[in-house]
């Protein structure tokens, strides 16, 4: 039993990881225009033209 | 189209080196689409740094490096390509929700994670009846690890609001709450430091999880009406043409301060209240008064914010601006009317004054029962503690948010916007309907009543050149006209009309004496004509306050439901009896003050009924605050609307009865929730009484509650058109 010493810690810090990458995604304002985001990943605008063009 | 001149220097702000920021609320934005076109047309202009658009909200921000363009540009800018900007000036109040909403989702994720990794390790625990006690004690003592610290976090806001409870003498749902979680977690540290078998961190932070994801859904919704209720503030925000040093510069009337000079012209509203320097004109101050008979104003006469100027041009010297534009007799008023209403105590807070005492006398008679009965001390604590955990009103502080924020949901879909936040359960309990006259019962806006005897297709040219107007009458016939095109080079002759050449021959609107007719006086004393000529064919169209579309549907429908409706009016009786007449409403009365108004309204309190007061008119604002509860339409008088608790859009008078009918159901199911949560209490405490409880079953206990009340309140959501 003494393996979950090393295991409880581990799987709490994965848990911990989550927890920040979320804080993280919140304050760098991921979650301020949930409705635009979804739009937003359908525009191809971050390609050069000539890319937009084949791409379609 | 917007002016060049326009100074929008008062809403750009500073943000960063050099660089000015500015929010707008962008109107036409339905697409993807619409996202890329925007953001791509204004990061085009030079010295443009920033644009986004946010989509959730309609919002552009950007921002520019200084001395590079106008604001004004950017606004001309949107106006290209077919949308409309309005500077917005974010709310103190809406950028302090924001923080608290990022605050909660913070808390949120905290006691989510924590709930999850001791569940985990709980389940272990119930599960593993072979496991040894130094492998539970390590369980338990990783439970306390991560369970500790996240309450000490995300139990902030109950804390600090069972502490505040308290300090002022009263109680609140948070008391309970605040008092079941500590000793959860403080009973199950010992009981670990103790090694005994049984620790209580799972169901303590489980509940800490479902209380704040409740708390954070509320405050979503809220939000979320009070951004569409910024927007609409900001699409309303008008522009005044202020003097300076002898020219005209149009600046936001939010930039207005006292002792400016502005200019206002025929057909605009007056921006601020103020004295008249120079001028004559007629005013109609119906969204004052609510009186529609305009009145002759020149120098020297007072003038109040929203009055609209209806025929010549008045300069103005500024008295009030902004937020002191009052008047101050209404002011008074409102204070007392406001001051009388805190009266009403929320269905929840009553709850939490009769629940929370309940609960911690039962926990102390079963510490003392079992003590008595010869249990040893530690025991008798335990079970007391165990009886304050499971009535820990997870279930009861659900129970009224939960439908809260259905409802609110069911209600901006029917195009009503909450104000305040238990305006639902007063809605629910009205059983008068007092109606104001003009702009409620009433369009806002003049329309033309006759338009359907005028030949269409003279109708059609007289509503195309009535485009090129900015008078008020010609206004009300333009809204007549199918083609949005106006004829070229049509020119407008200030005070007597407007004229233009079509098919070579000239057409004129405006006065009888304008077109060259024989003077014609209205057939009714509410009407006004406007007369037009045109190749020796003319027309005289009437305008009139008209009734919202289905004013008539809705009154009947209210009226059937058993509502009492009456109509208080600050209008003449003679432009009262018409519309009571045609809506059947028995009792009505006209030419009221707004003292009269709440005198009324505090007559009918006494006779113990609950008022719902339906107004739009700064004359009507404290009989708001007055009346048990209240409903404004979005075209209300800014103080008004802030008076109301909810906002309805649209021209439609439906918004009122679908308010009532959401409200009553949601106060039914609110009972219901109560009720359940009673039924839960009555079987929980006994078996926690007896000493019976496990923490699996406080667990499961708890979870089926809290889900069964939240399943229940989203039947509110049924009913409201998505």
């Amino acid at each position: 039993m003494n393996v979950l010493v090393y295991l409880i810690p581990m799987a709490v810090g994965l848990g911990l990881i989550g927890l920040f990458g979320f804080m993280w995604a919140l304050k760098s304002g991921q979650y301020t225009d949930m409705d635009g985001a979804a739009l937003r990943v359908l525009s191809d605008d971050d390609l050069p033209p000539e890319q937009r063009e084949t791409s379609k | 189209m917007t002016d060049t001149a326009l100074d929008l220097s008062l809403y750009a702000k500073p943000c960063g080196d050099n660089t000015l920021g500015m929010d707008l609320a962008v109107e036409g934005v339905h697409c993807g689409g619409c996202i890329a076109r925007i953001e791509h047309a204004v990061k085009e202009l030079p010295g443009v740094t920033e644009a986004r658009l946010n989509f959730t909200n309609r919002r552009l921000h950007v921002a520019w490096a200084d001395d590079q363009i106008k604001p004004a540009e950017i606004l001309q800018t949107l106006e290209r390509i077919g949308y409309h900007g309005y500077p917005f000036v974010p709310q103190r109040a809406e950028e302090e929700e924001a923080a608290e909403a990022r605050r909660l989702t913070r808390y949120l994720a905290v006691a989510g994670f924590a709930a999850m990794n001791i569940m985990l390790l709980s389940v272990s625990v119930w599960a593993g009846s072979d496991m040894t006690p130094s492998t539970r004690d390590f369980f338990h003592w990783a439970s306390a690890l991560l369970a500790l610290p996240a309450a000490a976090y995300a139990g902030q806001p109950f804390f600090i609001s069972a502490f505040k409870a308290l300090r002022a003498r009263s109680l609140n749902m948070d008391v309970p709450i605040t008092v079941g979680l500590s000793l959860a977690l403080g009973m199950s540290l010992v009981e670990t430091a103790r090694h005994a078998p049984d620790a209580y961190f799972d169901s303590a932070m489980m509940l800490l999880f479902f209380l704040l994801l409740g708390r954070t859904l509320d405050h979503a919704m809220r939000r979320k009406t009070r951004a569409v209720a910024g927007n609409l503030a900001a699409l309303k925000a008008d522009t005044a043409r202020r003097f300076m040093g002898g020219e005209l510069v149009s600046v936001p009337v939010a930039a207005l301060r006292p002792d400016d000079r502005v200019l206002v012209r025929p057909g605009e509203r007056v921006p601020a209240d103020g004295v008249v320097v120079s001028g004559t004109s007629e005013i109609d101050e119906s969204l004052i008064t609510g009186e529609t008979m305009r009145r002759q104003v020149d120098s020297s006469a007072k003038v109040y914010a929203g009055s609209l100027n209806y025929s010549g041009a008045l300069t103005l010297r500024v008295t009030a601006a902004g937020q002191d534009s009052l008047i101050d007799e209404i002011e008074r008023l409102l204070e007392k009317a406001a001051s009388a209403k805190s009266h009403t105590r929320r269905l929840a807070d009553r709850a939490a004054r009769i629940y929370a005492p309940m609960v911690h006398l039962t926990a102390a008679l079963t510490g003392i029962g079992w003590w008595l009965a010869g249990a040893s001390v530690h025991d008798a604590v335990v079970t007391a503690i165990a009886v304050l955990i499971i009535t820990c009103p997870c279930a009861l502080s659900l129970a009224i948010p939960a439908v809260q924020v259905v409802a609110s949901g069911a209600l901006f879909r029917n195009n009503v916007i909450l104000n305040a936040g238990d305006a639902i359960e007063r809605l629910a309990e009205a059983d008068t309907i007092i109606f104001d006259k003009t702009g409620t019962l009433t369009l806002p806006e003049p329309r033309v009543i006759n338009a359907a005897e005028v030949d269409p297709a003279l109708l059609q040219t007289a509503a195309r050149l009535a485009l090129s107007s900015r008078h008020p009458l010609a206004m009300a016939l333009a809204r007549e006209a199918e083609s949005a095109a106006p004829f070229e080079g049509a020119v407008e002759e200030p005070g007597q009309g407007v004229r233009a050449m079509v098919d070579g021959i000239e057409a004129r609107l405006g006065s009888a004496d304008f077109c060259g007719l024989p003077p014609v006086t209205a057939l009714r004393a509410d009407t006004s004509l406007i007369m037009f000529s045109h190749d020796g064919r003319s027309a005289a169209f009437a305008v009139s306050q008209q009734l919202r579309p289905d004013a008539v549907e809705v009154t009947k429908a209210l009226a059937a439901r058993g509502y009492d409706l009456r109509i208080l009016s600050g209008d003449r009786n003679e432009a009262v009896a018409p519309v009571a007449r045609a809506l059947g409403i028995a009792r009505w009365q006209g030419a009221l003050t707004p003292a009269g108004k709440i005198s009324e309204i505090e007559a009918l309190k006494n006779e113990g009924r609950r008022v719902l007061m339906v107004g739009d008119g700064l004359n009507d604002a404290p009989s708001l605050a007055a009346a048990h509860v209240s409903l404004s339409p979005i075209a209300a008088a800014d103080l008004t609307q802030a008076q109301a608790d909810a906002v309805f859009l649209g021209e439609r008078l439906a918004p009122v009865a679908e308010a009532l009918k959401v409200a009553r159901r949601a106060r039914t199911l609110m009972t219901q929730n109560l009720g359940l949560a009673a039924v839960y209490n009555g079987i929980a405490v006994p078996v926690a009484i007896a000493g019976l409880v496990t923490p699996l079953l406080a667990a499961v206990a708890m979870s089926c509650s809290s889900m069964m009340v939240t399943l229940n309140s989203l039947r509110a959501r049924g009913g409201g058109r998505a």
